[in-house]
């Protein structure tokens, strides 16, 4: 690729195409994930929760290690696709609605501990990445 | 089969929250200094509404297609936990306070939301 064409912003078509891409990946993984470590319907949904901890440590080093000369196309194919469809807001919203929903004092224990622990854990897994991806 | 239908719901919500944060939210918001990261937060309650409603479709097709792929990428821990990170390191911190309140409150409501209409 020549320089001009490194220079010049990938316009909307192929952004929107990597991200497609990248999210594929991304979702299919969690998919296989979800599908190694199975959760009992009032247990602790570890699954999801490792997803998003280590999406959010990946996102963490990733935008450390980014700068303007980057490819233009690897934000938007790592960032957004990537880790954007490998990590799940609405299941992990989700999950704790039927927590919530076993109604018995021990579940609501547990959506409150997955509620509250994966979004400690995430913000903390994030720094932590940025830590990691520092230049130094 | 299962995993061409995730494939297939991702491709379109991973691309589809793209447009809604840069193209929808961005255009809606610009000029204001350091908002609020309002388009991840848009498709986190949408999605989680979405799939709060999927939680009555007993059918493995859609649950894999809607839930699994699409509700699954439209929605983001990843970007959330960045921007959430990014406003606390520069300074906003009652800002990043609020980014999680409000993703984690309105989220978990539409979740409950589409739940009860589901059942």
């Amino acid at each position: 690729m020549s320089e001009a064409q490194t220079l010049r912003p990938p316009g909307l078509p192929r952004v929107l195409g990597v991200i497609a891409l990248g999210g594929i990946a991304g979702s299919l993984a969690r998919y296989g994930l979800a599908a190694a470590i199975p959760h009992s319907p009032g247990g602790f949904p570890w699954a999801t929760f490792l997803t998003n901890v280590a999406g959010c440590l990946a996102i963490g080093v990733l935008f450390a290690r980014l700068t303007p000369q980057s490819h233009p196309l690897l934000r938007p194919f790592l960032g957004t696709g990537v880790l954007g469809g490998f990590t799940t807001f609405s299941t992990y919203a989700v999950d704790t609605e039927k927590l919530m929903h076993v109604q018995t004092h021990a579940h609501l224990f547990v959506a409150f501990v997955y509620f509250f622990g994966t979004v400690a854990t995430a913000l903390l897994a994030a720094t932590v990445g940025a830590w990691l991806g520092r230049r130094r | 089969m299962s995993a061409l239908l995730v494939a297939l719901g991702a491709a379109i919500g991973a691309p589809l929250r793209f447009l809604a944060d840069k193209h929808l939210v961005g255009r809606l918001l610009r000029g204001s200094q350091q908002p609020l990261p309002w388009g991840t937060f848009a498709v986190n309650v949408a999605g989680s509404f979405v799939l709060g409603l999927m939680t009555g479709v007993a059918d493995q097709t859609w649950t894999l297609l809607i839930g699994v792929g699409f509700c699954g990428a439209f929605t983001t821990y990843s970007t959330f936990a960045a921007e959430t990170t990014a406003l606390a390191g520069s300074g906003l911190r009652i800002k990043a306070l609020l980014n999680v309140i409000l993703n984690l409150g309105i989220g978990l409501f539409a979740a409950l939301a589409g739940a009860a209409i589901a059942t």
